[in-house]
């Protein structure tokens, strides 16, 4: 195995320096953050170098933060290097008033539904996707269902006492 | 986009749209789609001009609903992913939960999970062969194999109580020893089975009019399938040989002596010869594991689940006696364990390729946030690109040797 977590981090700040950051390996994948206007050139550079050809998008989905100001929405790219079989995890933050992010598509065809469905469930904006409207839920549908902001029971019922039981 | 025809014999009433393509509603219920999706396919004569996929129906934001469970209530929400293999979900599950939480699991739980889950993959591929057998003409398969799914439901049913959805182990392990008559019907299907799928593959494998029928529809090529996010036997079939079970060994599984069968075209009959190898694959993958499970013996052979009393449920007869079982009994069964805070991605070769668990946890009683990678739903996307040009069979044909299963693509 020649290609480990640490070339890759040596690597990439190499190429953009100090634009990379939030280094952490959690169960040993190696995660970091990005710029959000710099996400197409981060995948482009994973994707095209020669060393670190991390070619295959295994996943794309986003969490809502609601207490993080300015920084609510994170998307997540899980990329994977077939040929070493070493995986990645990459995330660009964005504000959630503002959630315009880059599509993935021109790089990996499978973007293009991980990307609508993203779209459908926290409402960020894939700028040039070719197709962006919901997927899963009703066209007519007017929020983001997944957003922190829409708890999953209605919070009129007095006969759960969720202080009690934590839920 | 249809062409207008500039002269025709039939005078159309005033303000009629006139095409030259058919526009034809494949789904949402329709006997060719086996699940509830849809295809539009806009036909020229027989030909496909386009395909626009819909996806949906089913949807039923098993996500949303896993932020507000206890980790062992959302096992049964992985049930109704892949309803094929439904065990290989559950297990995918427990895993990334055993993950996040550092639960190591004893040999003999591994090697049974590998029965289960190799079990599971014999039927769901099963199922999908059958029907690429069916949708060409051929029902004889069909019928001829189902025996020996319902011999798998029967293992199921033995080990856990269900047969669709099974909500099998627990996590840790089991949640009761395998019985005698468990392994007996496993040794009843090591024993049949074979002969059953040599009988299918003599049915299928060179018959002129299958091949006809199969070769050269929906292919697709290694490079395309990789960018389209392929995985499983249908990536397989394309000439990649990536498998989650060999690539990122679970389970235990590097313990296992198998082969990745590969196909070259990605076409439906390579689709279908790579899915009974891998039949053949995970026999000789049960059968080890068979072997390996008799070898254990006095105590380590009635080893069923791992020491973990935070998250495995105690023995109900010590749950009235002691006080520790029972504070555990009740923190498991009231959600009242805390998760530690932590980000996994876990995966598992699925019937259909990888199943991914992406689990987010706070710190608090519940997942944070929880996102499934469904293979399914990942190359559905593709079905436009392989069956444009193709005659409206093929279409059919290729929904069917793609195994799309509407509970994957929604969840």
């Amino acid at each position: 195995m020649s290609l480990n977590n640490a070339t890759i981090k040596a690597r990439l700040i190499e190429k953009f320096g100090d634009q990379v950051s939030g280094f952490e390996e959690p169960y040993g994948m190696l995660t970091f953050e990005a710029p959000k206007d710099m996400n197409l050139k981060v995948m482009q550079f994973l994707y095209d170098d020669g060393e670190l050809r991390f070619q295959f998008l295994t996943d794309l989905t986003a969490i809502h933060y609601p207490d993080k100001s300015g920084k609510e929405l994170a998307v997540v790219y899980h990329l994977h290097n077939l040929a070493d079989n070493i995986r990645i995890r990459f995330k660009v933050f964005t504000d959630i008033n503002k959630p315009d992010i880059f599509t993935a598509t021109q790089l990996y065809s499978s973007a293009n539904w991980m990307e609508r469905e993203t779209y459908d469930f926290f409402g960020v904006n894939f700028v040039g996707h070719p197709n962006l409207k919901r997927i899963l839920n009703v066209d007519e549908m007017e929020y983001f269902p997944m957003r922190k902001q829409y708890p999953l029971e209605d919070q009129t019922r007095i006969d759960k006492d969720d202080a009690m039981f934590g839920r | 986009m249809p062409e207008t025809i500039t002269h025709h014999h039939v005078k159309l009433p005033e303000g009629s749209i006139e095409k030259a393509t058919i526009t034809l509603n494949l789904g949402p219920t329709h006997p060719a789609t086996h699940g509830v999706f849809q295809n539009i396919v806009e036909l020229d004569g027989e030909k496909i001009v386009s395909a626009e996929q819909t996806v949906g129906y089913i949807h039923r934001a098993f996500e949303k609903l896993a932020e507000r469970r206890p980790l062992y209530q959302i096992t049964t929400l992985t049930d109704r992913l892949n309803y094929c293999s439904a065990p290989i979900n559950n297990m995918g599950w427990h895993l990334a939960c055993e993950k996040l939480l550092g639960v190591q699991t004893p040999k003999r739980v591994d090697y049974l999970r590998i029965i289960i889950m190799e079990l599971a993959r014999i039927s769901d591929h099963l199922i999908c062969n059958s029907v690429v057998g069916v949708d060409s003409g051929a029902y004889t398969g069909f019928l001829y194999v189902m025996q020996y799914r319902e011999l798998i439901y029967e293992i199921y049913e033995e080990v856990c109580g269900a047969r669709l959805t099974t909500n099998i182990g627990r996590i840790g392990g089991f949640e009761r020893n395998f019985s005698n008559t468990a392994f007996e019907k496993l040794e009843k299907f090591l024993n049949e089975y074979p002969a059953v799928l040599k009988e299918f593959e003599n049915l299928f494998n060179r018959n002129r009019i299958f091949m006809d029928r199969t070769i050269g529809a929906g292919p697709i090529s290694a490079q395309r399938a990789l960018n389209y996010g392929f995985t499983g036997p249908n990536l397989r079939a394309a000439g990649v040989d990536y498998d989650v079970r060999v690539h990122t060994p679970y389970s235990s599984y590097q313990d296992f002596e198998f082969d990745i069968p590969v196909g070259a075209t990605g076409d439906c009959y390579d689709r279908f010869l790579v899915r009974n190898q891998e039949m053949w694959q995970s026999l000789r993958i049960i059968e080890q594991a068979y072997r390996k499970v008799q070898e254990f013996k006095g105590a380590d052979a009635e080893v069923y689940h791992a020491d973990a009393p935070e998250y495995y449920l105690p023995p109900k007869a010590d749950v009235y006696t002691k006080m520790e079982a029972l504070i555990w009994h009740f923190k498991i069964v009231m959600g009242e364990t805390e998760i530690p805070p932590g980000e996994v991605y876990h995966s598992v070769e699925g019937g259909n390729g990888e199943l991914g668990f992406y689990l987010i946890s706070d710190g608090g009683r519940t997942p944070y946030r929880l996102h499934f990678r469904r293979p399914c739903f990942i190359y559905y996307q593709a079905y436009s690109e392989l069956t444009k040009g193709s005659m409206l069979s093929d279409a059919i044909i290729v929904m069917s040797s793609l195994n799309l299963i509407a509970g994957e693509m929604d969840a």
